[in-house]
């Protein structure tokens, strides 16, 4: 089987949050990137399929320079080989931008099956991997717990609200959206480091003429629905202080 | 026009469609709202929502809907799209919706806003706030592109018993949708749901919950104690049951239970939305956290920023005194 995973670079769950001086995008000088964490289940659930399967797994990611960095650690991790639409533009481009670069450099490739993550931590519109089987014109599937292969198709186990599932069976070439906890994640090892610097990452062009589909007016900190009342002080004195308030003015003890 | 898209699998109505409703009022100006309720067979949906103030129900069965697939729903939904020419569509951000909306709004190739959460302005002008970043950050977003407009709201950050109520029922009207039912890939079976969970945390009168901050499985023996302490059932966000150090059935969010207990308290939590749309509705909420930006804090009436593994034993110990 020739899998594709799409992967995303985003900030670090870690990461404080400081806006560019117009406040329509994060300070990028300020940030750490990792690999979107539902993505890295993706990953490891197409390096799964090729072990029983066989074939190859491609990473696809479109975004700036700074992507490399999680291409290189999803290859050591042991896929085959990667393609990286690169362009700065890409960075805090829409969804519909990002399916639309990413199907440009695919559509070629013919793959079998494509996984992403069921959605980004940054932007978060889980609308990418949907966006991208339709412009590919294979059929998708979201929020994928279980894949199986079998008769030259898929049955796969889609989660629905509230601790329901559900089958479902469709043919191949298709896209899954992948939820997290799917699999357990392995992690790159040294010899994988030291092979992925050798595999190929095929750079590839945005086509011309995306539109984005949306603009960021502003970006800012949320609103408190409610009043927080913030407790100070060791921890000794937070805890009595805490256990007092529930007590008397809560009533939640 | 705005057109909204209400949720309903076997005639059972999804109580966020009146959210969305209150929403499209809300986001209205002025503007006429019809409702489509969409299915096999759609029962008493359309004349629930017919006490909606609206101008129209609208119906569409056809077989080929049920059960639920992307391609019947986009097919049937760009049809009626073209013929009812709405200026917004709007849908419940349930994952129905995430998995046929971005297909749909690629293949009219219109603008598709989802997950927003507040409405600035009104109409086709609104400005319309959904969380970036885990909900670090909450964005100002503004379509861009060719109307209809296809905006997605979040579970409950819109009352459904704010929703106007009409004087009279609103009309209800059928609307064919034209679908072909050899064209739809997916072939689902039966929902189904794993072993019966064997706590109902809804019934909890309190609940201890932990998150990532915990660290590793062996440290739950802290949320334990305190848990005992309270008197509370022990509960997790996601990641904490992906890593299987809780079974599933003690995940509260979007993806496992949501409660609404006496009192809530989030241990070492950051309070991405899948897990606070599952515990918002707590009478009162507590938040133990390193991280003062931390999103929980943004629900929580009481707060402490500081390290759990301090803070939570000697709140153990605080209780055991009294």
């Amino acid at each position: 089987m020739k899998i594709a995973v799409c992967i995303k670079q985003v900030p670090t769950r870690e990461w404080q949050p400081r806006l560019k001086d117009d406040k329509t995008w994060i300070r990028e000088q300020d940030v750490s990137y990792e690999m979107n964490e539902p993505d890295a289940y993706a990953l490891e659930e197409a390096l799964r399929l090729r072990e029983k399967h066989g074939g190859e797994v491609v990473v696809c990611s479109a975004g700036p320079a700074r992507v490399q960095q999680v291409i290189r650690e999803a290859l050591a991790r042991g896929a085959d080989r990667a393609i990286h639409v690169e362009a700065d533009s890409l960075g805090a481009a829409d969804s519909f931008v990002i399916a639309d670069a990413l199907a440009a450099a695919m559509a070629d490739e013919k793959f079998d099956l494509v996984l992403t993550g069921l959605q980004s931590d940054d932007q978060g519109h889980a609308s990418t991997g949907v966006v991208l089987a339709e412009r590919l014109g294979i059929p998708h599937s979201t929020i994928i717990m279980d894949v199986q292969v079998q008769d030259g198709g898929l049955r796969i186990k889609r989660e629905l609200e509230g601790g329901w599932f559900q089958w479902i069976t469709m043919p191949l070439p298709a896209l899954l959206t992948i939820q997290s906890g799917i699999n357990q994640l392995r992690y790159a090892t040294l010899k994988g480091i030291m092979a992925a610097k050798k595999k190929e990452i095929r750079k590839a062009a945005v086509p011309a003429g995306l539109q984005p589909t949306q603009q960021i007016v502003a970006l800012g900190l949320p609103t408190r629905s409610k009043q927080t009342q913030m407790i100070a002080g060791s921890a000794g004195e937070a805890a009595k202080e805490l256990v007092r308030r529930l007590r008397e003015e809560a009533r939640a003890l | 026009m705005i057109l909204v898209v209400a949720e309903q699998r076997e005639g059972k109505l999804n109580r966020a469609s009146w959210e969305a409703v209150a929403a499209a009022q809300q986001l209205a100006g002025g503007m006429p709202i019809k409702i489509l309720v969409l299915g096999g067979v759609t029962g008493s949906a359309s004349t629930d929502l017919a006490a909606a103030a609206v101008t129209e129900v609208l119906v569409a069965e056809h077989a080929a809907l049920e059960p639920y697939t992307p391609d019947a729903f986009v097919m049937a939904l760009q049809g009626l799209i073209e013929q009812q020419q709405p200026k917004l569509v709007v849908f419940v951000h349930s994952y129905r919706t995430r998995d046929f909306a971005p297909m749909l709004a690629a293949r009219i190739r219109k603008p598709l806003i989802t997950d927003v959460t507040g409405i600035r302005g009104t109409g086709t002008d609104a400005v319309l706030m959904r969380p970036m970043f885990q909900g670090k950050l909450s964005a100002e977003v503004k379509p861009v592109g060719e109307l209809p407009y296809l905006v997605s709201f979040q579970i409950g950050a819109f009352r459904a018993d704010a929703a106007q109520r009409g004087a009279a029922a609103a009309p209800v009207s059928r609307v064919e949708p034209k679908l072909d039912g050899s064209a739809i890939r997916q072939k689902p079976e039966a929902p189904f749901q794993e072993a019966k969970a064997a706590v109902d945390l809804s019934q909890a009168e309190r609940i201890v919950a932990v998150g990532r901050g915990i660290k590793s499985q062996e440290n739950l023996g802290i949320a334990e104690k305190l848990a005992r302490a309270l008197g509370a059932e022990l509960a997790a966000s996601r990641p904490i049951c992906d890593n299987g150090w809780l079974p599933m059935e003690r995940q509260i969010g979007s993806s496992g239970q949501t409660v609404a207990p006496k009192l809530y308290v989030a241990l070492g939590i950051s309070g991405a939305i899948q897990h606070l749309v599952g515990m918002k509705g707590a009478r009162t909420i507590v938040a133990i956290n390193k991280d003062a930006d931390a999103p929980i804090f943004e629900v929580a009436d009481y707060g402490i920023v500081g390290d759990l593994f301090e803070i939570a034993p000697a709140l153990t110990t605080e209780l055991e005194k009294q």
